[in-house]
């Protein structure tokens, strides 16, 4: 280990939370991995890291590339002995967002999750859909086009005042 | 990166319930092998944009399951296959997904058919499966039930859609109700696999899913305005490795990397 880490392992445990907040979602740069909830654990035993990751939907194509992501951020401070460990279980929701997370998901011009509560409501055919603010105009008059979108976290909504297609982070 | 499943923590199962256990998470594994397979033939030519994207979305949620349950089934084997071994390297007779996943996907109606049979039985099992004593089941069935919420939603809401629509939807939509509704029972006739778990207790009972599922198809049927097919008796085969021909081709273009170029890495 180079003369930049610390020696004791509770001091590096801060310094590696500190560096993985550089680890952004490929899919949405504003986001880092700790704004999405997804680093469950970082524990050091002597020469050893391990950090534990959970998925957010389980074909999540990004994964990959975050756990890359995370052993090129820890080998630029020299930390090269890097376990990444994937636990499903408990499963990620989007309750797991930071406030701040939300905050630069509507900057960057995608909807936050509105109401992350249990998933019962999903099977409610046709029911009302949730109402998502336009995060370009802010306007209360959007539609759902598909609960499907771009990637798997995201649906596609619609502003009927400005018109322009927006992606909404599903609750999950 | 580590498997993308480190399995928690299971009970230590004696060497008959391992292998009984590692043939049963094939055979999920397969149905969404197979099944995420289907949908994503349709990339690129869905009926309109969006649902291109939701069933390519579907696939991919289901190709995930897949990934986390072989995974699992290669470490419960423990003889150094990986989940790549399994998914490309077996030859079609080895397979144990259902005859519904691997028919064809004909026109849109018998997608939606076929998708809204499994995803019935598929959010009701996976509701249930998180239930199981062995963990690594219990925390996949978590992860995937969220997912499956939505693609119930979706299949279900197509179903309405296109029973209460035109006159050209109704027709497509009947006449795949009555191509596809013979595979549905296989879903939830146990294999002796099957029964084995049952009666371990490691995986839910069928019969427990069968009014939930019977209740839900009669509420979706019932605003579509279709009839819900009654007495048709139920083809059976694939759980045990009776195939239909389907199967070869779909493999076929499924293994055709990995068999032409062995060992490949991308």
């Amino acid at each position: 280990m180079t003369n930049k880490l610390i020696a004791n392992d509770q001091q590096l445990t801060t310094t590696i939370w500190q560096l993985l907040e550089n680890v952004s979602d490929p899919e949405v740069p504003v986001l880092s991995i700790l704004d999405l909830g997804i680093v469950r654990d970082v524990r050091v035993a002597g020469e050893e890291v391990h950090i534990t990751i959970t998925p957010t939907y389980s074909g999540c194509p990004a994964m990959n590339t975050i756990a890359t992501e995370i052993r090129l951020q820890l080998l630029a401070e020299g930390i090269q002995n890097v376990t990444i460990h994937n636990q499903l279980s408990p499963a990620w929701t989007t309750a797991w967002l930071s406030q701040a997370g939300r905050e630069k998901l509507a900057a960057y011009g995608i909807a936050p999750p509105q109401n992350d509560t249990a998933t019962g409501h999903m099977l409610k055919l046709f029911g009302q859909d949730t109402a998502v603010p336009c995060p370009l105009c802010q306007s209360a008059n959007t539609h759902l086009v598909s609960q499907f979108g771009s990637t798997a976290c995201k649906a596609l909504y619609q502003c009927d005042d400005c018109h322009e297609p927006f992606d909404y982070f599903k609750c999950h | 990166m580590q498997a993308a499943s480190d399995a928690p923590a299971h009970p230590t199962y004696s060497p008959e319930v391992r292998h009984l256990l590692f043939d049963y998470v094939v055979q999920l594994a397969d149905t969404s092998l197979v099944l995420g397979h289907r949908l994503s033939e349709w990339c690129g030519h869905g009926p309109v944009l969006e649902q291109d994207l939701a069933m390519a979305n579907i696939a991919l949620d289901l190709l995930g399951e897949t990934r986390s349950l072989y995974q699992y089934a290669a470490e419960l084997e423990g003889q150094g296959r990986t989940e790549d071994d399994l998914a490309f390297l077996r030859v079609a007779t080895d397979y144990r997904n259902p005859l519904l996943v691997e028919q064809p996907n004909g026109d849109f109606a018998h997608t939606v058919v076929r998708q809204f049979l499994f995803d019935n039985f598929h959010y009701h099992f996976l509701q249930r499966l998180q239930a199981s004593p062995d963990a690594a089941l219990a925390a996949i069935a978590e992860k995937s039930v969220k997912e499956a919420a939505y693609h119930l939603k979706w299949s279900a809401e197509w179903i309405i859609r296109l029973g209460d629509g035109t006159e050209e939807s109704r027709q497509r939509i009947e006449k795949a109700i009555h191509k596809l509704w013979r595979y549905a029972g296989e879903l939830t006739t146990p294999t002796p696999t099957e029964q084995a778990l049952q009666d371990l207790g490691i995986i839910p009972q069928y019969s427990d899913l069968q009014s939930s599922m019977a209740a839900y198809t009669a509420q979706v049927f019932a605003e579509a305005t279709l009839p819900v097919p009654q007495n048709v008796p139920s083809q059976l085969g694939g759980k045990q490795g009776r195939h239909s021909e389907y199967l070869g081709y779909l493999l076929a273009e499924l293994q055709y990397m990995q068999r032409t170029y062995p060992g490949l890495k991308w």
